[in-house]
């Protein structure tokens, strides 16, 4: 078992009567970079700003490198943490922000400052030590405030919705410039985002949030390829969720009836849209279709069930109108109650 | 470079250990100072007869003075807890702790300036028939060590997030807010209720509030005079009134317009800021008294007898007008600029003319900024000191009212606390009526785009009428301004004797260089220097608790905030009179008995005027990211490094705002100051009321301009020491700069 850097037990917080994160429990290891995903107002950046110290938790504890921080503020706690507006000082310099923190701890000026240089040197910006925040592009202050939070070696690298301020077309080379500093650095990484690509992207593991409660863990492949509830299907990814029961080992909706490996009881069975295939004539009919360049989208209406499809370009072409027979894999199915 | 290098040169860990030691630290340096307080600075103010002088409450209950073990004990008991480990999230530390405070606050109350306040403690404590004295250093001490361990208690308890600095800050405050504003205001509700043994009196108090001659209304009779409640009421509603019209009317001027003196205006505007109070009195007086220049010159000419129709309510509403209407216009201005102009637009293109636009879109619209100063210029009127007590005559008002009434030769302070709280309770009504206001959601709409479009231009009728009522008005602020900066450098300007002379600057202020260094001999040198000492360091402490409490209100989430932000609002709301008296009936007497000194004025001026200096603050704080705090905390920063090195650079404007309406107000201020000047400390405002009673007009306003050169002066210092480079484009200011380089 790998080293623990966070733990959370039976964390709650509340403000007032609201509960914004609802007794949670997990922990990260040294190492990950574990992404808090979620719909907004789940309690994700809340978790964040329990790790940081920015919020103190109403019960439960907070542990970094094993010490339980708990009752602890930021300023006593060995976190960095990039926000989403960056939060540069815009009456610093470039290198006085980064050498802001070193300072503040105690490390005499001269050091701070040849830190500092190191870090800005490490990821590609050398030579703007002099600038004012005001004089950078967009994607050189995210670099900015990311050497300024790595700067003092931090327990734990906290992002906050990094990328929301980033241009769309640049998002992906910035989460890979993110993900590739955490791995050369062997930084815990803890990652705040409502984007699920961009969860699925960056993550070792995911944290799918759900009114200040964990709804799942896992690695991404995990949580797309077995998703727990109908709201992890349906959040990760697209998913067709299908209400149904299941008796004597076969699953019933509608006139679908699936063999599967379950007791019996009512359950919603989840499939993914390309898992789903369609061959010509059938009693079912195409809705729309939408031409989507990579793949074609299907809304294929089967009696009282509607389902979405995705195929890949390279097969025919089909258009609204058409009869369709649906064909579901039943081992492409995932089982949730 | 390979990572390896990197990260073992840079693997300087924090010590673990660190922050719990220092979180210990500073609880043990509080019980540390509380010792100190206790055992070893003296207890008592100056000398006393008992346990000989200096001498430190342990020293003092050992000789007798048993009304203090309590709280030495509790103390000690304190200091044995602290031996455990996590003592400060310990109950027992928090009991022990509160006990130690409230029993600081009993000893000082228990036992009186000539004996025990109660039959029992005098016969548990024998000694306390020979009373005690006011707090000295060591009880001032023990209370700041006090204040300081609660907070750090608090804190370890989760209070801020577990931040010391802003707990701390927040506990002193309030602290300081119960000492110097609540304190005083109970003091001097029981005054009103009691008779001068002490004894309650509900009967006199009945009598003192029902008395006719503060309710009657014979003057709308054509009979006889008004009482003095109702005099002030007519006198602020009709002092409101007409300032608003006149803010109106300037508003509309600069904003609606193309006037084309708009700088000369609002340079105007401010001048009664840094205009002492008096002299605009004194002006008035000169012009229209009874042998005034203006009365005289139509005197002559219509042939009619001069009269002195200025005393009373008439003069003191011109000044009253005068020194408000720039308050009324900054407000209306900032509601007209705050309308969108699009709006109009959209009313002219739907057909409107523009005076139906006007009455329809615009008036409807400025409706709450009328509501809110026609409230603030009523507050301001029922506060005001300076102009009734020089043009009243026979017009009584309240503030003047008290003021005889503590400082006369008839001393009734159950007579003034009376009608304090009558001056209080309008004056909370009016306040209350303007929150309000306020707190409805005004219809203003500012949001944030570029306003595409023009304000529309005023109908031409509105336009002559805001003419004919800014026209006078300027000529009649320039006539009391030519006064004010000639008068003290001529023979006898109320008589129109134009000689120039300095022989009332030499009265005032002449120096000599002797051989013995520089001997200043004026008469006005010592409430000159006193002045500026006051003013000099209440500015500053005025700011520092404004602005901190702007931040604490601003950026820290903690229990009764609200209630915070609502106390210190109310200190502002209370009128400068109420203040003085309040100050005289808490802080004549001990516990804290510190009438007489400097402290008391300059304690005064900060408690007064912090709410100005933290409505700035909550100003430019809204300008700012929070992020930035938060991420300077997350860097290791502690709330007060991150306040210095962040928080403050940003917010400079508003620390200069802060620091110099703080100054201005601390060198022109009178209606509290007058109750609590001595003869060693006297200010210049109270010395120039000295030479407005004894008639000498010249010299007072020789003064005056002395005075407002002064302050000029003084406020380019602070420019020139605080500095203005501004960082004052919003977006800058978010955290997430613009991409290309501003200033």
């Amino acid at each position: 078992m790998t080293e623990t850097a966070i733990e959370f037990v039976n964390v709650l917080k509340r403000y007032g009567s609201a509960v914004a994160v609802d007794k949670m429990s997990f922990s990260i290891a040294k190492g990950e970079l574990v992404t808090f995903l979620g719909p907004s107002g789940c309690g994700k950046t809340t978790s964040l700003r329990l790790i940081a110290g920015l919020e103190l938790p109403t019960e439960g504890q907070v542990k970094i490198a094993g010490r339980d921080v708990s009752r602890d503020p930021a300023s006593e706690r060995n976190v960095g943490m990039v926000f989403q507006s960056y939060a540069l000082f815009p009456h610093m310099s470039v290198l006085d922000n980064v050498s802001y923190g070193p300072t503040i701890r105690g490390v005499p000026k001269a050091e701070a400052r040849d830190r500092a240089r190191a870090i800005l040197d490490q990821v590609g910006l050398a030579g703007y030590e002099a600038r004012l925040p005001s004089e950078l592009s967009g994607g050189q202050q995210q670099r900015v405030a990311v050497a300024r939070a790595i700067v003092q070696q931090p327990d734990v690298l906290l992002f906050d919705e990094p990328l929301s301020n980033v241009d769309a077309k640049l998002r992906r080379k910035v989460r890979a410039e993110i993900r590739e500093l955490q791995q050369r650095f062997g930084l815990t990484a803890v990652y705040v985002t409502h984007d699920q690509e961009e969860a699925l992207a960056v993550s070792d593991r995911i944290v799918v949030m759900k009114m200040g409660q964990i709804a799942q863990i896992g690695t991404p492949a995990e949580l797309y390829e077995q998703p727990a509830s109908s709201f992890v299907a349906d959040f990760i990814g697209d998913a067709n969720l299908i209400e149904g029961k299941v008796s004597s080992g076969t699953f019933h909706a509608a006139h679908l009836a699936l063999p599967v490996r379950a007791a019996d009881g009512i359950v919603t069975a989840t499939i993914r849209p390309e898992r789903i295939r369609l061959a010509k004539g059938g009693i079912a009919t195409i809705r729309s279709a939408s031409y989507l360049g990579s793949r074609m989208e299907y809304v294929v209406q089967d009696e009282n069930l509607e389902f979405l499809v995705s195929r890949p370009i390279s097969e025919p072409r089909l258009t609204a109108g058409d009869s369709v027979d649906l064909q579901i894999d039943p081992a492409d199915l995932v089982l949730v109650r | 470079m390979p990572r390896s290098g990197r990260c073992r040169s840079n693997r300087q860990r924090i010590p673990v250990g660190r922050f719990s030691l220092t979180s210990d630290r500073a609880g043990l340096a509080w019980l540390g100072l509380l010792a100190a307080a206790l055992g070893l600075v003296p207890w008592y103010k100056g000398n006393n007869l008992f346990a000989g002088p200096a001498a430190s409450a342990l020293t003092e209950a050992l000789a007798g003075r048993g009304w203090l073990w309590p709280m030495i004990a509790v103390t000690s008991a304190l200091s044995i807890a602290a031996l455990t480990r996590g003592w400060q999230r310990s109950n027992l530390a928090l009991g022990l702790t509160l006990g130690a405070f409230a029993l600081l606050i009993w000893q000082g109350f228990a036992v009186g300036l000539r004996g025990p306040s109660a039959d029992w403690v005098g016969s548990a404590f024998p000694r306390a028939a020979d009373g005690q004295t006011g707090l000295g250093w060591g009880g001032f001490l023990a209370g700041i060590a006090l204040t300081g361990l609660l907070s750090d208690l608090f804190a370890a308890r989760g209070f801020c997030r577990g931040e010391r600095f802003p707990a701390f800050c927040i506990t002193a405050i309030v602290a300081l807010l119960t000492l110097f504003v609540f304190f005083p205001i109970l003091r001097l509700g029981i005054a009103a209720f009691v008779d001068p043994t002490g004894a309650l009196a509900l009967g006199t108090f009945w009598a003192r509030i029902s008395a006719p001659d503060l309710w009657g209304v014979a003057c709308f009779a054509g009979a006889g005079r008004c009482g003095v409640v109702v005099n002030t009421v007519v006198l602020g509603v009709l002092s409101a009134s007409f300032a608003t019209a006149l803010g109106l009317a300037l508003a509309l001027l600069v904003n609606r317009t193309d006037f084309r003196m708009k700088r000369a205006l609002r340079a105007i505007s401010i001048l009664p800021i840094i205009t002492p109070p008096f002299v605009v009195g004194v002006a008035i007086i000169l012009l229209f008294g009874r042998t005034g220049l203006v009365t005289s010159f139509v005197a002559d000419l219509m042939d009619v007898r001069p009269t002195r129709w200025i005393y009373g309510l008439p003069g003191i509403l011109i000044a009253q007008v005068l020194a408000f209407a720039p308050v009324t216009f900054l407000v209306l201005l900032s509601t007209l600029e705050a309308i969108n102009p699009t709006l109009e637009e959209a009313s002219r293109t739907l057909g409107a003319r523009s005076m139906t636009t006007f009455r329809k879109i615009t008036w409807p619209l400025l409706r709450p900024g009328l509501a809110a100063a026609f409230l603030l210029a009523f507050i301001e009127s029922l506060a005001d000191f300076g102009n009734p007590i020089v043009l009243g005559g026979g017009y009584e008002v309240l503030s003047v009212k008290i003021f005889f009434a503590v400082v006369g030769a008839r001393y009734d302070l159950g007579n003034a606390a009376t009608l304090a709280m009558i001056l209080l309770a309008l004056t909370l009504i009016a306040f209350w009526l303007q929150m309000r206001w306020m707190g409805k959601k005004s219809y203003v709409t500012v949001t944030g785009k570029s306003d595409a479009g023009l304000t529309a231009p005023l109908p031409p009728i509105l336009k002559i009428a805001v003419f004919a009522v800014v026209l006078p008005w300027v000529l009649f602020t320039l006539a009391v301004y030519i006064i004010i900066a000639a008068g003290g450098f001529v023979t006898d300007i109320g008589r129109w004797d134009l000689t120039p002379t300095l022989s009332h600057l030499v009265t005032a202020f002449r120096f000599e260089i002797a051989e013995n260094g520089l001997q200043l001999y004026g008469s006005a040198w010592d409430s000159m220097i006193t002045t500026l000492w006051v003013a000099g360091l209440a500015a500053p402490l005025t700011t520092l608790v404004g602005i901190l409490t702007a931040w604490l209100v601003a950026r820290q989430d903690f229990a009764g905030r609200r209630a915070f932000e609502f106390g210190t609002m109310l200190s502002f709301a209370v009128p400068g009179t109420v203040v003085g008296v309040s100050y005289v009936a808490a802080f004549n007497v001990p516990p804290v008995d510190i009438t007489g000194t400097a402290a008391i004025l300059i304690i005064c001026f900060v408690f007064r005027n912090m709410p100005v200096g933290m409505r700035a603050g909550l100003a430019a704080l809204a300008q700012i990211d929070k992020s930035m705090e938060e991420a300077s905390q997350t860097m290791g920063a502690g709330g007060a490094t991150t306040l210095r090195r962040v928080v403050l650079p940003l917010i400079r404007p508003a620390v200069f705002t802060a620091l110099v309406y703080s100054f201005v107000t601390a060198m022109t201020a009178v209606s509290a100051v007058i109750f609590l000047v001595s003869a060693r400390h006297n200010m210049a405002t109270a010395y120039i009321m000295g030479r407005v009673e004894a008639g000498e007009y010249a010299l007072a306003i020789a003064y005056s301009a002395v005075l407002m050169i002064v302050m000029i002066g003084c406020v380019a210092l602070i420019q020139l020491a605080v500095g203005t480079r501004r960082l004052g484009r919003r977006q800058e200011l978010q955290g997430r700069p613009a991409a290309d380089p501003a200033e």
